[in-house]
């Protein structure tokens, strides 16, 4: 990438992305560079597929549930073009590493929403809870439980009593109690490997 | 390591020579450090291991050659390291059976060689070298005692030149003196664990035996004697050459169902003697039996009567009558206000009762029974956790038993890679180095008043009606149990919306076995988890025994651990149920013992104090400190840990947030500072770091809580003059006095009264108040409070006013009604409120007008009415009001026709030199009447006079002799009389 069109994306990126100042910017474009011309790829790829995305994530911050990370990819994916441009990983970043509690709320709620529509359905949680009890031999059901979990979640956070999570449900129901932010998988890095990760990407900011 | 090898390890032949090393638990333990040390230092200091020593190390090894595999020439007898120093030489040589090895390197590949013979090889390495620093650095760097210089010439050297050896040494000898301080500081720890006997301890036992020994079916003895009634003067009753055996004294013990005992009870413990001999004085001394800790240990052993009996004591005194609590409560009052290392106002009306049971039961019991108590409550409350008692149908009992255990096993090691094998065995450790710890109790509960120890109290079985709170919290129960992080946190919030503040929900989560789920999950690196737990434990701490089943349960080390976590919030909530749970002494000192003392006042390390209007940052900030001063608060009132927040450079760090104007913080911080004014070092701090002036500042907040503690804290501190004048230059004594007037609250009340009790005690504090303030009046009408410490407070503090203000005479009769309120308060049944009374009376007898006055109150049969006690404070004060009181009309011929003579006399007895002091004035006074002369004298005064005769207090003396020469007179006259 030439100088130059380093310095005008770091320039649109430094307002768009606004937790990150110009030097942290540049750290995360060179970063994507790396990565995206990583061993094997192609030199004119203009971002990250799902697999670079996922593999990345992965490793940098432990993250492991497929779907969620799938759901990620989609999140960040702003023009659903099933690629993340340079743009789409500054941007996804600044809400992921340091973004305020509003941001995170309505991050964390398309995470959730599967199929996008606006709402987390009783379905929805199932799928992504399916795996989140130990089986039971003893149950004639083995789904019974992720049912009954599903029933008192929504007893808790369907303020509406609609059977499903609209987003004033899921945000009245995070202001209240903020370990619900991530109710349904981690979709966010924890203190300690984003620390590890600001630290290890940022390192050179102030020789910059 | 050569100071803790010269000092701490444990030679067999004293002095210097080649002796050897015992194989005692502590040279075991030694050996080890130091083997761990090496082995880890060719891979910790890879440079410094490579360094050659000055001088091999030598000695006589007991491996073979054929051990020696890579890396190593073997030649018959031979084996050379295959590593040369820079002469050629091999770094590790061994003929015959001399080993010589010469850098770190070696050292750890010998060891990892060694195997099993580790401990040997290097038992014969430091027996062969005394000071192993000399051979390899060099005799420069011997171990000296006392001044040792040897860094400060190296320091200087390695300055002057840069020879990259010097340097190389210089870390070879900081790393070698870091193990030396290690070894020094665990060998202490070995040392101080030793719990030896002593005269006072044993005499201590033989007199709580005594009170339950007898002929009587209950007892538990016939009777326990010593065989000598001599006492030498260090205690012991052994004759002083088996004294030089460690003895102490010997029994003689009938129990009901065996023949009689012989015991000696030395320093190591007690056993059987071989009994009196026969036809003679003497005693064989023999040791017959095994040693025992201490008389009740034997005594279970030997006699199954004393065994049985014991347990039906421990069950009469929770029946004691009510007079004996009221006593008991007084003593209470008494030794917080004479200690002054309690707060006043702990004791509710509520929990009083409560607190007279159980202190009442450990007054009288064993510290063993102690043990033995909350060893049955720990099994019970771990049985019954694990045991769901509540289940009708048995299939599901079992389902859900099972469930619990596999799936907090799984989840744990989901959650942790390097697993823990078992959820059980987790927990054992933890419980097991509590029963080890639990007998050093004896050793700190000297220092600590005990009314502040909570005990766990029984709950009755609940009715068998479960509340409905019951089945909800069973179901989040096994989604807690049996789901991974995300359902276990969706669980934990739900959880929070049961009313937790609730009993029912709290022993409902403890029955239920999450209490042991909540702290397994304390556990993990799962942060969220981490927190919903820890929400859920700070709220449910505030129940008895959940803070014992959590300290039981090993919650204190995790949350101590957590305390280092770099999320706020989760260090917050660990504070904070730290703060909650510490509140009885094990628990206090589980945190001081895992380093959690220096971490929370960490915590109070923010960087921002003192703005009014906070950054949000700032505001994180105050929030920690608030956690930490909060977990502090509670510690505080270990004396232990008092001196542990001190050396973790808590002092400074409270100092400064006592500058800042936010209540939630001042309260624990002022709390915590007014806790440990019981030691001098704090008032010290507290008032050459300029504390006092906040403390000042702070007694006009609008907040009651923390104007009690303030004025609690000036209470303690103004013992010293200097914090006195403070006081009164910061303006203190007008917001004191204002809250005299104002304030509603008993325990503010009994805390001001206290401050201005102390600040009284100077002068100019005095005119101050009198002149002004009109706090002598304020203080007189607190005397009609009908709480008992602020009567004692108010008391207390007119002493001092009386004493240091001009007209003292004149002020007192100023007050209508006054003389008459005083002197009824004698008819008070708590003792505090007697002496302090009996204080004021002393200084008000001092005039005469005003003597006058109280006699026609009766104040002379009232003094005469509490002669018979028991307490020495109040013995101290009556004995001084009584001897003030003689000095008007015949008040000398009342006293005596009131009996308060004869009691006196028995004051003599005590073993507390003031009581003697004023006892012997007040005699000297009341045998100024003839018929007290014959009194005293059929009560054996003269003895008992004649020996404080001998007294080095003078006025002791002076009243003693005056006494018997009183009695002398009144001989003469009447032989006279006789025979003239």
């Amino acid at each position: 990438m030439s100088r130059k069109r380093l310095q005008q994306l770091v320039e649109a990126l430094g307002r768009s992305a606004r937790h990150f100042n110009k030097g942290e910017v540049e750290c995360l474009v060179r970063l994507f560079d790396a990565l995206v011309a990583g061993p094997g790829a192609r030199p004119a790829a203009v971002g990250f597929d799902r697999s670079t995305f996922r593999d990345t994530l992965h490793g940098a911050f432990g993250m492991t549930d497929d779907m969620i990370l799938d759901r990620v990819f989609r999140t960040f994916d702003r023009d659903n073009d099933s690629c993340i441009s340079v743009v789409e990983w500054v941007e996804g970043l600044s809400v992921f590493l340091r973004g305020t509690l509003e941001e995170r709320i309505k991050y964390c709620f398309e995470v959730y929403d599967l199929n996008g529509d606006g709402y987390i359905s009783r379905e929805e949680m199932f799928q992504m809870l399916k795996n989140s009890l130990l089986k039971q031999p003893s149950e004639e059901d083995p789904d019974e439980g992720i049912k009954d979990l599903i029933d008192i979640v929504l007893k808790k956070m369907d303020y509406d009593h609609d059977g499903k999570l609209s987003f004033m449900d899921f945000e009245k129901a995070v202001r209240d109690e903020y370990l619900l932010l991530e109710a349904f998988g981690p979709c966010l890095p924890d203190i300690k490997s984003s620390m590890a990760f600001e630290q290890k990407t940022f390192r050179d900011v102030r020789k910059l | 390591m050569g100071a803790a090898l010269a000092r701490a390890a444990q030679w067999t032949a004293a002095g210097s020579g080649p002796g050897t090393l015992e194989i005692t638990p502590l040279n075991e333990s030694l050996l080890n450090q130091i083997i761990k040390f090496a082995e880890g230092f060719s891979t910790r200091h890879p440079q410094e291991a490579a360094f050659v020593f000055r001088e091999p190390l030598e000695w006589k090894t007991q491996l073979n050659c054929s051990v020696f595999g890579e890396g190593y020439d073997v030649n018959g007898a031979t084996v050379q390291s295959e590593a040369k120093g820079k002469d050629g030489q091999p770094l590790l040589l061994l003929t015959a059976s001399t080993l010589r090895v010469q850098s770190f390197d070696q050292l750890c590949c010998l060891l990892q060689i060694a195997m099993e013979k580790k401990l040997k090889e290097a038992q014969a390495c430091l027996e062969a070298n005394r000071d192993p620093i000399v051979k390899i650095l060099g005799p420069e760097y011997g171990t000296v005692e006392g001044e040792d210089m040897s860094m400060l010439h190296l320091l200087d050297k390695v300055k002057k030149d840069d020879d990259p050896e010097t340097e190389v040494k210089m870390k070879i000898f900081l790393l070698l003196r870091q193990l030396d301080l290690q070894l020094l500081n665990s060998s202490l720890k070995h040392i101080s664990q030793d719990v030896r006997l002593n005269p006072a301890a044993i005499d201590n036992e033989v007199n709580l035996l005594k009170n339950f020994s007898g002929k009587g079916e209950g007892t538990v003895l016939e009777s326990l004697e010593y065989t000598s009634d001599y006492m030498f003067s260090n205690g012991c009753r052994a004759p002083p050459w088996r004294q030089v055996h460690g003895e102490i004294c010997y029994l003689v013990i009938k129990p009901h169902d065996t023949d009689p005992l012989y015991i000696t009870c030395s320093t190591a413990g007690v056993f059987l003697n071989g009994g009196q001999l026969k036809g003679k004085d003497d005693i064989d001394y023999e040791r017959k039996s095994d040693v025992y800790k201490d008389i009740v240990t034997f005594l279970r052993e030997r006699s199954p009567r004393f065994l049985e009996n014991m347990a039906k004591q421990e069950y009469r005194f929770f029946k004691e009558p009510t007079h004996e609590n009221n006593y008991q409560r007084m003593e209470i009052v008494e030794s917080k206000v004479s200690g002054q290392s309690q707060d006043l106002y702990n004791i509710t009306e509520k929990n009083v009762c409560e607190k007279m049971k159980s202190s009442a039961a450990r007054r009288r019991s064993m510290d063993k029974k102690k043990l033995e108590m909350s060893m049955k409550w720990r099994s019970m409350g771990l049985a019954a956790s694990h045991r769901p008692k509540y289940f009708s149908d048995k299939a599901t009992k079992k389902d859900i038993e099972e469930e619990g255990r596999s799936s907090t096993v799984s989840l744990k090691t989901k959650k942790k890679a390097s697993g823990i094998s078992s959820g059980s065995v987790k927990i054992q450790p933890a419980s097991r180095c509590k029963t080890s710890g639990r007998f050093e109790d004896t050793s700190e509960s000297s220092s600590e008043p005990e009314e502040d120890e909570e005990q766990p109290v029984h709950h009755q079985e609940r009715s068998t009606d479960l509340p409905s709170e019951y089945w909800g919290i069973q179901k989040l129960a096994k989604y807690l149990k049996g789901g991974n992080p995300t359902a276990t946190v969706i669980a934990l919030c739900l959880m929070r919306d049961f009313n937790l503040a609730q009993e029912t929900c709290q022993l409902a989560i403890k029955d239920l076995g999450c209490l042991e789920v909540l702290i397994n999950l304390l556990d993990t690196e799962e942060i969220k988890c981490q927190i919903g737990s820890l929400k859920i434990l700070k709220e449910i701490s505030q129940n008895i025994l959940i803070r014992h089943a959590i300290a039981d349960l090993g919650g204190l080390q995790i949350m101590v651990k957590i305390l280092d976590s770099p999320d706020k919030d989760l260090k917050c909530l660990a504070a904070e149920t730290i703060a909650n749970v510490a509140r009885f002494k094990l628990a206090r000192r589980t945190v001081r013992q895992h380093g959690g003392i220096k971490r929370l006042v960490g915590l109070l390390e923010g960087i921002s104090v003192g703005s009014t209007s906070p950054t949000p940052y700032q505001a994180n900030d105050t929030e920690i400190a608030r956690c930490g001063a909060l977990a502090l608060w509670s510690c505080s009132k270990s004396t232990k840990n008092k001196e542990a927040i001190r050396k973790a450079g808590g002092i400074p760090l409270l100092a400064r947030w006592l500058k800042c104007s936010h209540a939630s913080i001042l309260t624990p911080v002022v709390g915590t500072l007014q806790e440990c004014a019981s030691e001098p070092s704090y008032r010290l701090a507290i008032r050459t770091e300029g504390m006092i002036e906040n403390l000042v500042k702070n007694l006009s907040s609008e907040h009651e809580e923390l104007q009690m503690h303030c004025a609690s804290a000036i209470f303690k501190c103004a013992e010293d003059k200097e914090t006195r004048d403070l006081v009164r230059q910061h303006g203190g004594l007008q917001p004191l006095s204002v809250l005299l007037g104002n304030s509603e609250n008993k325990q503010l009340l009994a805390a001001v009264t206290g401050a201005i009790w102390k600040c009284a005690i100077s002068g100019e504090n005095v005119s101050k108040i009198i002149d002004r303030l009109d706090g002598v009046r304020l203080l007189w009408s607190l005397l009609k409070n009908p709480n008992p410490d602020v009567q004692a407070s108010a008391a207390w503090a007119i002493c001092p006013c009386i004493e240091n203000a001009k007209d003292a005479g004149e002020m007192v009769r100023s007050f209508v009604g006054g003389l008459e309120l005083i002197v009824n308060l004698l008819k008070s049944n708590n003792k505090e409120v007697l002496a302090s009374v009996c204080a004021a009376i002393t200084n008000i007898a001092k005039d005469e007008e005003n003597l006058a006055v109280i006699t026609d109150h009766g104040v002379v049969p009232l003094l005469s009415k509490l002669a018979n006690t028991n307490n020495d404070k109040l013995r101290r004060h009556l004995a001084e009001a009584i001897s003030h009181c003689c000095k008007w009309g015949s008040n000398r011929v009342t006293f005596g026709e009131t009996k308060a003579v004869a009691p006196l006399v028995r004051y003599l007895k005590s073993n507390d030199p003031s009581v003697h002091r004023a006892t012997a004035q007040a005699l000297y006074e009341l045998s100024e009447d003839p018929n007290n002369c014959i009194t005293m004298h059929e009560n054996g005064v003269v003895k008992l006079l004649l020996a404080m005769v001998g007294s080095t207090d003078e006025t002791l003396q002076e009243a003693a002799a005056g006494c018997i020469a009183n009695i002398r007179r009144l001989a003469l006259a009447t032989e006279k009389a006789k025979y003239g």
